[in-house]
């Protein structure tokens, strides 16, 4: 039962290692290496990055800022709540709140084009997950994160709430349209 | 005066004190695990599409409860016994100032019972990550931090029992693998005890109106320097055990003791890092910070688990050849000891843990492919493979091993406990399979119902989703009647297993003390150190004694690399975020 007992050697640091082990262990080393420069080359050349910018926010200030996007922008209003949906220009700043247990307003977006979405909850944490495409990012109470996103197919998604808000946490959903 | 006794049939001894609290500790982690399991059941059956069993309110309650019972309190209670046998019963040493830790495991009781009263009062359904501004009882957080506090008590315990067997010179040399792992162990823990209170107590504070603001992204921060740290804890424990049941079952001994310990030691320096895998998808962390953390300075730690994901199984294998299980590659892997439930768990759970926790778990903590990941069902499914099929299973093994051993009873049902881990196994491979799978079609978790009923503006899962949830539903229900045989088999054989040993009488088996009869006043013989000659012998002139292994570990990095670069490309294929 050796792995029960202390070592056989005194000095057991200084009995060299098999070949077995330092073979794969070299190869566990690259693999990891290539698995952490992937991240950076991923930076700088692929598509899908999660920006830093972000700004400390208020609930009431960003509520003003959506407000006076929605005066700008609406076009029409969805179900019988009456929520609003707005179809904000070419590489406009866009505001989405979150809040329980809605998304606010809903969007009309156009393919190819890239906007600045804003994301802030004013109450708890929320989760933005956007279906079909599986896209999902933290929405933190404070803190209002910038994206820049390009959507690359026309259609209606829905953002479904994936991080738990409460009671009614299943029932947060939200649109977005992407028009060719 | 300490007293001890010997197993006559393993040699081991045991502290008469340190016994009683490695029963106590064991028996109220499993206590935990059956009611864990209990709500685990309540739980799976609500997320099978079909069934939809509970209404919201008690799903989030009980889903809260599940993952408060199953992962904080089975794993650490069960873990404080382990702390012990490895500081105790390994170094055949007297346990430390027993006082304390039973005071320690006092606190732990209270605190559990505690949290799960607020969880159950039904004011208090957060989730075991009781993310701020959500609010929930006071004694919910109070009953984390005195279960938390306990902990350390019994952490200190382990210190001091290190202390007593070096001056004691209960032992030659250094301390054996399996000790050091559970070094490793404890001194994760106290790290992650301390960040728990740098944000539960202040949260306490908060939810009795002493504080008025906690930062929410602050919190997730500190939050997870405890959530994931204490993941960490359970690998290195968890290692430990699978060192311990190879060195039991095969007389493995390490391949290098150099090599095994220094894997542990990565865990160590990287463990403070692990936080950030969760806050990925979080607004205002910088590049750096995450990339360096989430890959706990370029995998180091991920390289430990590869180390050792090559050294236990080589272990077993270099014994097992040793005995003259030589043929081909494999020879050694069949004839191994299939239908004892201690190696079967132990080595489903080595397997597991790698090939499904490990690889899933390095692919959604990369920055970027978080974005497909995050917060989806996915998640649940890749910390099922770690901590039920890698660490759950690792102490049911050790659960079987000591059940002759520490409680000196005979096991109950030999035959259902054959079957046990393959059960278990088979359901719980199918819940985070396809868990992990519906996840990638983008299910949320903590979700109580995928089909948005009654939503005017509505949304449908592809119907893949609904059967990839339906599937993981049936493996849940399998997974469940595997854990309640264990826990039947375990807590039976506790009260009805035939006694080893006259004095082991039914409290006996729930931390009474045996009779002093079954004692001695004699200081066990010092631990000697490993017979010197096995080590020569194995190093055969190419140094490659265990081929076999070599080929799993490539299989592994085959699997690993394809199902990294795949995910990429899925990354590539949504919207562009920049
Ligand atoms: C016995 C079989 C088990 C089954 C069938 C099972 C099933 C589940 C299911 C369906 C979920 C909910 C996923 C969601 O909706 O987000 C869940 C969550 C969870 N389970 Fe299990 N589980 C089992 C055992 C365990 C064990 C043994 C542990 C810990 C060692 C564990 C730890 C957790 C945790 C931490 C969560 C997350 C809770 C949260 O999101 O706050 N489970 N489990
Ligand atoms: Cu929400
Ligand atoms: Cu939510």
């Amino acid at each position: 039962m050796t792995s029960l007992l202390p070592p056989a050697q005194k000095n057991w640091w200084a009995v060299p290692v098999g070949r077995q082990e330092i073979i794969w262990i070299a190869i566990a080393l690259v693999w990891c290496l290539i698995m952490f420069f992937m991240m950076p080359l991923w930076h700088m050349y692929g598509n899908q990055n999660i920006p830093t910018e972000a700004y400390k926010v208020t609930p009431a200030k960003y509520q003003a800022k959506v407000n006076e996007m929605i005066e700008k922008y609406k076009v029409r209003e969805e179900t019988a709540m009456k929520i609003p949906v707005v179809a904000p220009p070419d590489g406009a700043d866009v505001y989405l709140l979150a809040r329980l247990w809605q998304w606010y307003p809903m969007l009309e977006l156009k393919k190819d084009v890239t906007y600045r979405l804003h994301l802030n909850s004013i109450d708890w944490n929320h989760g933005f997950s956007l279906q079909p495409v599986n896209i999902n990012i933290q929405v933190v109470p404070g803190y209002e994160m910038v994206l820049n996103i390009t959507p690359n197919k026309a259609g209606e998604y829905t953002i479904v709430c994936n991080e738990y808000c409460g009671i009614m946490h299943h029932a947060m959903l939200g649109k977005i349209w992407v028009k060719e | 005066m300490a007293q001890f006794r010997q197993c006559p049939d393993t040699g081991l001894f045991f502290h008469k004190e340190a016994e009683n609290l490695m029963k106590a500790n064991a028996v109220a982690g499993v206590v935990c695990l059956l009611i864990g399991g209990i709500l685990a059941l309540l739980v799976v059956l609500t997320r099978w599409p079909a069934i939809h069993l509970l209404p919201a309110d008690s799903f989030y309650m009980v889903l809260t409860a599940h993952g408060v019972c199953a992962l904080i309190f089975w794993m650490i209670f069960f873990e404080m016994a382990i702390l012990y046998f490895a500081g105790s019963t390994l170094l055949r040493s007297r346990l430390a100032t027993p006082r304390w830790a039973w005071a320690g495991f006092v606190m732990m009781v209270i605190g559990a019972v505690m949290t799960l009263a607020a969880i159950f009062g039904g004011k208090s359904s957060v989730m075991m990550t009781s993310y701020v501004p959500m609010r929930a009882e006071p004694h919910f957080y109070l009953g984390l931090v005195i279960f938390a506090v306990g902990a350390l008590i019994g952490c200190f315990v382990y210190l001091g029992t290190l202390v007593v067997a070096k001056n004691e010179k209960t032992y030659e040399g250094s301390v054996p693998l399996v000790t050091f792992g559970a070094t490793v162990a404890c001194i994760i823990a106290i790290f992650t005890i301390a960040s728990g209170a740098e944000i539960l107590i202040p949260t306490y504070l908060w939810s009795i109106g002493y504080i008025s603001h906690i930062d929410p992204a602050m919190y997730r921060l500190i939050w997870w320097a405890m959530g994931h740290s204490s993941q960490q804890i359970n690998v290195a424990a968890h290692v430990a055990v699978w060192y311990l049941i190879a060195g039991v079952i095969f007389g493995a001994r390490p391949m290098s003791e150099k090599v095994s310990r220094a894997a542990y030691l990565l865990y160590i320096f990287f463990l403070q890092l692990a936080s950030a895998h969760h806050l990925l998808t979080d607004p205002g962390l910088s590049v750096e910070w995450k990339l360096f953390n989430t890959s706990y300075a370029m995998y180091l730690a991920v390289l430990a688990s590869m180390i050792h994901g090559l050294t236990v199984p080589g272990a077993i294998e270099v014994a097992q050849r040793k005995k003259g299980l030589t043929n081909g590659a494999f020879e050694w892997l069949r004839k191994a000891p299939w239908g004892n439930p201690v190696f079967s768990s132990m080595f489903i759970s080595l397997v597991g843990f790698g090939f499904l926790g490990g690889i899933s778990g390095v692919v959604m903590g990369t920055e970027q492919i978080s974005i497909i990941i995050h917060n989806t069902i996915y998640v649940p499914g890749h910390f099922h493979a770690t901590v039920v099929i890698g660490t759950t299973m690792a102490w049911m093994g050790l659960t079987y091993l000591l059940i002759p051993v520490l409680f000196r009873r005979k096991m109950i049902f030999p035959q259902a406990a054959k079957m046990q881990p393959y059960i278990f196994a088979l359901g719980m491979s199918m819940v985070a399979v396809f868990h992990m799978a519906a996840g990638t079609l983008g299910v949320a978790r903590r979700h109580w119902d995928m089909g948005f009923a009654g939503n005017p503006l509505g949304f449908e899962y592809p119907a893949t989703a609904y059967l990839l949830m339906g599937i993981a539903g049936v493996g849940g229900v399998i997974g469940v009647i595997g854990g309640a045989l264990f826990c039947i088999i375990a807590v039976g054989s506790l009260v009805f297993g035939e006694k080893l040993q006259k004095e082991a009488g039914l409290l006996q088996s729930f931390g009474v003390p045996l009779a002093d009869s079954a004692y001695t006043n004699e200081k066990p013989a010092r631990l000697p150190m490993a017979p010197a000659e096995a080590v020569e012998a194995d190093h055969g002139e190419s140094g490659f004694e265990a081929p076999g292994t070599f080929i799993l570990a490539m299989v592994l990095l085959v699997s690993f690399v394809i199902y990294y670069f795949i995910n990429w490309k899925y990354l590539s294929e949504v919207w562009g975020i920049s």
